[in-house]
């Protein structure tokens, strides 16, 4: 379990959150979701440890800011939205940095970087340059390593966490759904999923929970059929939207040109 | 490890069998080198001779001994490890900053140490008597360690706020130290008598031609120690690649870790440069060279840029020795003029990576 209470940030002087707080729970991917600049992407750094913030974070019990380093890395692994890289390392070298910990103690460690790109769909190609591939390749490559330092959902009995700060927003439709599913599978095997979303279709699809965010604020948090109505999402990207049902009775979805 | 090596199909992208390969050749060449380096010289000593007299069991003339021992064995070993303290600052302090352009030469380091050594030259005979006989030939080493040494701490106070270092600021506060540094060098240049101009010249131009054991011992176990630190640092490195955040979040301990290369990088470029003097390019090259053979991964490229420091500076020594003999050149010379148009040349073919 992930608790983030009355979270507070301050960049210089200008305060970022104001007192959010956040809850997932593992076996299902929770998401947070609001407009640009609305504090997202700065509650997923909080609770990653990137920024220095108030308020009390616990993952499964433990106060995140005091478990060393080693230990957090064995418990959870963050995805950034780019990364670049200062060296030319290749990619199968990429991914082998995510092979530490628990991961490089499992029996055939060393496939496991081939077997990571594998999932994400980069079969061969472990000798290609980092530097050299698309913007999106580079994400999936990233998402590669994230999967190998978290490579089993659950250890002895503990969820382990993946923190995903917008992972499909540099990738195609197809890789988007690819990617989608690979957090899906994690979080159905046990695995605590917490993503930065801007997309609201593929939120509505994978997500179970949702933080609606605005101004450094929650404005609605809970399953997504509650968060996602006509009312609040209009009220929190302050443009109308109009959320519908699919006739045979799925998921919501959101649709601007459905407004009249 | 014979079996690893010998794996004929690698994982696509695993360079790690191939920089294994690598490395055992390093050993071999620097070894060659370093029996190279030591038949050569301007007495015409030579060694087959003295060896083959050894395995026969014959006594050494005393001016072959003293020609082998005391001066070519002593500055063979001081050229083995300036040359890796060197080349592993080098790529430490690349690791550390994200940047395979810098260079503890580029951040201060150098231009303190140089400070110090050049401020033991100019003023050293202002100092009591007392003083001066107690510090003897050390003066020189220990303040130009002294000056590598405050410039670290002091561009390390400048550029960390809240326990975090700004790699941006650390390289423009290094540029300003630098400056600084400089400036009061010319100073010193300024003031100082003719005697010690021509000093001041020849260690600013690098030299192993001071080496002796008494340096050795001075210099030798900071330059040990900080080489026997850096195999820690390699994970670290690796993971800085990715930037300070996500190095955190591979586990990586990062203040600790930014912390003890700084103090590798201080230790190393002050302890040389302090038995040396300014010895310049290795550092830079040597980890260039051996990123396009092996790649960058560092636990690799540490122990494979001691190997290959080494020898090389080795090599220049070699030819600083010879090119002129019985009279010497200034070793910084020839690094700089076999290391700048390699290094060019490098920053030409790899601009496209070099630039990210």
């Amino acid at each position: 379990m992930l608790n983030a209470t009355n979270i507070t940030v301050e960049l210089g002087r200008k305060r970022i959150l104001h007192g959010v707080d956040f809850t997932a729970g593992p076996g299902e991917i929770t998401a947070i979701v609001g407009h640009n600049g609305s504090g997202k992407t700065t509650l997923l750094r909080a609770m990653t440890g990137e920024i220095a913030c108030g308020g009390q974070i616990t993952l499964d019990g433990d106060d995140l800011r005091t478990l060393p380093p080693a230990a957090l890395a064995a418990r959870r692994a963050v995805l950034a939205q780019a990364t670049t890289l200062a060296f030319p390392f290749t990619v199968h070298e990429v991914v082998r940095l995510g092979l530490t910990g628990q991961s490089a103690l499992l029996p055939g460690a060393e496939t496991l970087p081939e077997r990571a790109l594998h999932r994400v769909g980069l079969e061969g190609f472990g000798g290609r340059f980092f530097q050299e591939l698309s913007g999106g390749e580079q994400q999936r490559v990233q998402l590669a390593r994230v999967l190998v330092q978290v490579w089993q959902p659950v250890v002895d009995d503990r969820a382990r966490w993946l923190f995903l700060d917008e992972p499909v927003a540099s990738l195609d439709i197809g890789h988007q759904l690819q990617v989608m599913r690979l957090a899906a599978e994690f979080a159905n095997a046990g695995g605590g999923v917490v993503a930065v979303m801007h997309d609201l279709n593929l939120t509505a699809m994978f997500a179970r929970s949702v933080t609606l965010m605005a101004g450094g604020q929650v404005l609605a948090a809970g399953p997504v059929a509650q968060v996602f109505t006509s009312a609040t999402l209009s009220a929190a990207y302050d443009c109308d939207l109009r959320v519908s049902t699919p006739p045979p009775g799925g998921g919501v979805f959101v649709l601007p040109q459905a407004v009249a | 490890m014979l079996t690893a090596i010998l794996r004929v199909q690698p994982t696509a992208g695993d360079r790690s069998i191939r920089a294994r390969q690598v490395l055992v050749a390093l050993v071999v060449l620097l070894v060659a080198v370093a029996l190279g380096s030591m038949a050569v010289g301007a007495s015409g000593v030579s060694l087959g001779a003295v060896l083959g007299r050894l395995i026969a069991g014959q006594e050494l003339a005393l001016h072959e001994r003293v020609v082998l021992m005391d001066i070519r064995l002593p500055r063979m070993v001081m050229g083995v490890m300036v040359g890796a303290a060197l080349a592993v600052s080098g790529a430490v302090m690349q690791g550390l900053f994200r940047n395979p352009l810098a260079d503890p030469g580029i951040v201060g380091v150098g231009a303190g140490a140089g400070l110090g050594a050049v401020l033991a030259i100019v003023l050293g005979s202002l100092l009591p008597a007392s003083l001066a006989a107690l510090s003897g030939p050390h003066l020189v080493p220990i303040a130009a360690f002294l000056g590598g040494w405050g410039t670290t701490l002091v561009l390390y106070r400048v550029s960390t706020r809240q326990g975090r270092t700004s790699v941006a600021t650390m390289l423009l506060a290094g540029i300003a130290l630098g400056a600084l540094a400089g400036a009061l060098t010319g100073l010193m240049v300024y003031i100082a008598d003719d005697q010690q101009l021509r000093d001041l010249t020849f260690w600013g131009l690098g030299s192993l031609a001071g080496a002796s054991w008494a340096r050795i011992a001075a210099a030798g176990p900071i330059i040990v120690l900080a080489l026997l630190a850096a195999p820690a640092l390699a994970r670290a490195l690796n993971a800085f690649t990715l930037g300070e955040a996500a190095a955190a979040h591979l586990g990586i301990a990062v203040q600790r870790m930014k912390n003890i290369a700084i103090l590798t990088v201080a230790a190393a470029t002050g302890a040389a440069v302090a038995v040396s003097g300014g010895i310049g390019f290795i550092g830079i090259v040597v980890p260039h060279l051996l990123r396009l053979a092996i790649g960058p991964d560092h636990r690799f490229l540490l122990p494979a840029s001691a190997l290959l420091g080494a020898t090389l500076l080795l090599l220049a020594d070699m030819i600083a020795r010879v090119i002129v003999a019985p009279a010497e050149l200034p070793i910084g010379i020839v690094t700089a003029v076999l290391g700048a148009p390699v290094f060019l040349w490098i920053l030409l073919r790899r601009r496209g990576l070099v630039d990210m």
